[in-house]
């Protein structure tokens, strides 16, 4: 029996796509039916569904960010699931799942449409291997910035009353925190509002590497990059003792020369 | 500032054109004297005067704009201009006559005796050509100006549209409509009838400048009604509207995008959804209307304190139905009514003050 998972936040479409479903494809058992990103990661991680419905808006965490997460903490000895995404109209994305080939479902979902998505599904997962990478690319494809915005000078951060001008060139590691931004400079560390994902299209991305989807870390800083047993991948940085993770989504940054 | 020379071609010919045809009228005349020198002397005087005058006019900052500098220095330009243009065109003039023989056998004129109608020729013509395009240069620009009004106004209706029509929005709720049919055809057909009713609105807003309170609490109902459907336990609502307060004219759907703001930036984005309140009420020398929610607190709306960093990013969509409230405020009460929003970790207060 397939398993599927459906993340909805508005109760009557998840029954209506439940309900479609059971009638497109009578062998696929919907396991469970989650309304945001948080619970969605949570639930395929102890289900271990076959298939992935995402909706692309919900509230917390989105379809892609959920998505994100689940390939990143996603057990490398399962094969990963196949995803497909639920919009009812977003442009950009489904520019993007046009042109990355994922598969994607409008909403209100067209019993036609859905018959599509159901054959090809079913080829995937009788052709899948445990191998990720193929999903890591499409996925971090589907993150990319928009378009390059003129590159960012100076942080300015407040501090108390005053605001603090940061060169860029003193920055070491931008890290999302809770609704903050860390800014960290070799010997100084600062608070900012603006959000990573507006930060990232102004920064020099040769210079900046995200390594993980809440810290972007400037390159030259990295000092070493280790995998653990579990397959785990974490970095440190000069002249600082903590270890930052690195998401698998990122891992091809880092190949010996 | 960039200077279009096609234009000053333009200009230029028409200036020797006009010069051309004051010649032609001095030469009718004087018949019993030769052509040339008249047109040498026109022309001579018409262009300096072109010259100063349409190359000068660039060099006032107040000219940016209009094309034409206001006030003294646009008197003084055109004053200065023909009296260059009298002086510089008539030494020309009488070098190109005495070098070409255009005289004949004619002797040069008599300055002293020509003096007079040659001054007095060179004032009226200066004088109608620089009205001429003045008059041409200004309404260029007046043109220009009611174009781009218009194109404004064309833009900001859009912009209206599609925040009031948003795709999203939209087709989420026909999802929702093509589900309902299925399983429950009475909330169904409830359900279409509030999207009929909040469509019809949303439309005619533009067009009707003001509704009782009644009218704007039932097209809140119906949206709210709407998105009670889409997002389910996530989103309770209350509208309180004293009886009192029913017939009070207000702005046509002027709380629409406060309840929607509360919504798609208040609470959409909570996982435990939550509450919105909309209520009516009347204080001493003014009247009430409160938009509060439970949600994040709206970050696309910038506090001013708060630093950020990308100022443009932020408040794009939040800011145009703002912006719109307090435009549409200024121009019915003018400063009598008052409009402000605070957001803080419970929610989002938004808050407008009408006169009684």
């Amino acid at each position: 029996m397939t398993t599927a998972l459906i993340a909805e936040d508005e109760p009557l479409l998840a029954q209506a796509l439940k309900a479609e479903l059971a009638t497109a494809c009578p062998d696929l058992e919907v396991v469970a039916i989650v309304g945001d990103g948080a619970s969605a990661v949570q639930q395929s991680l102890a289900l271990l569904p076959d298939v992935l419905f995402f909706d692309i808006r919900m509230p917390g965490q989105g379809g892609i960010e959920a998505a994100v997460e689940l390939a990143d903490e996603w057990p490398s000895t399962q094969p990963f699931p196949a995803l497909v995404f639920v919009t009812a109209y977003d442009q950009y994305a489904v520019q993007a799942f046009e042109a990355q080939a994922v598969d994607y479902l409008l909403k209100p979902v067209q019993p036609a449409r859905l018959q599509k998505t159901i054959a090809k599904v079913k080829a995937l997962l009788a052709s899948r291997s445990s191998d990720m990478q193929p999903t890591l690319d499409q996925l971090r494809q589907l993150l990319q910035p928009a378009a390059a915005q003129q590159a960012l000078k100076v942080i300015q951060a407040s501090v108390g009353n005053s605001i603090r001008m940061v060169p860029i060139e003193e920055v070491v590691v931008f890290e999302a925190a809770d609704k903050y931004v860390r800014v960290l400079t070799a010997d100084r560390e600062y608070l900012i509002r603006t959000p990573l994902r507006d930060l990232l299209p102004q920064l020099d991305a040769q210079v900046f590497w995200q390594v993980h989807r809440g810290t972007v870390v400037r390159s030259t800083a990295i000092e070493t990059v280790t995998r653990d047993e579990a397959g785990k991948m974490h970095l440190t940085l000069r002249g600082r003792s903590d270890r930052m993770p690195v998401s698998r989504l990122y891992a091809h940054l880092f190949k010996a020369m | 500032m960039t200077i279009d020379w096609v234009n000053k071609l333009q200009n230029l010919l028409q200036t020797m054109a006009f010069s051309l045809a004051i010649a032609t009228l001095q030469y009718a005349f004087t018949p019993d004297r030769p052509y040339a020198p008249p047109v040498a002397y026109s022309l001579a005087i018409g262009i300096t005067i072109w010259f100063v005058i349409d190359m000068g006019r660039h060099l006032f900052a107040s000219a940016r704009e209009t094309g034409w500098p206001r006030g003294v220095p646009g008197v003084l330009l055109v004053v200065g201009g023909i009296v260059t243009g009298y002086f510089v065109g008539t030494v020309a003039g009488d070098w190109l006559c005495r070098t070409f023989g255009w005289y004949g056998n004619l002797p040069p004129p008599d300055r002293h005796y020509e003096l007079r109608s040659s001054v007095l020729i060179t004032v009226l013509a200066g004088l109608a050509g620089s009205l001429f395009f003045y008059a041409k240069t200004k309404g260029a620009y007046l043109e220009r100006k009611m174009g781009e009004a218009r194109e404004h106004a064309n833009e900001s209706r859009l912009k209206l549209l599609e925040t009031q029509l948003e795709p999203h929005m939209l087709f989420n709720t026909l999802a929702n409509l093509r589900a309902l049919i299925g399983v429950d055809p009475a909330r169904a057909q409830v359900m279409l009838d509030h999207m009929i009713a909040y469509l019809r609105a949303t439309l005619n807003a533009s067009r009707a400048t003001s509704h009782p309170l009644q009218m704007e609490f039932d097209r809140l109902r119906d949206y709210l009604e709407l998105m009670a459907i889409r997002m389910g336990p996530r989103l309770k609502y209350t509208l309180d509207l004293p009886a009192d307060l029913a017939q009070h004219r207000v702005p046509a759907l002027l709380l629409q995008p406060l309840v929607e703001n509360s919504i798609q930036h208040g609470l959409e984005p909570k996982v435990g959804g939550g509450d919105i309140a909309v209520t009516a009420s009347s204080e001493p020398g003014s009247l009430v209307l409160v938009v509060q929610d439970t949600g994040v607190g709206n970050t696309h709306t910038v506090t001013p304190a708060a630093p950020i960093v990308t100022p443009a990013k932020a408040g794009a969509q939040g800011g145009f139905g703002l912006t719109q409230i307090r435009e549409r405020l200024a121009t019915v009460y003018g400063d009598a009514a008052s409009f402000s929003i605070a957001h803080s970790d419970q929610g989002t207060r938004a808050e407008i003050r009408l006169p009684p």
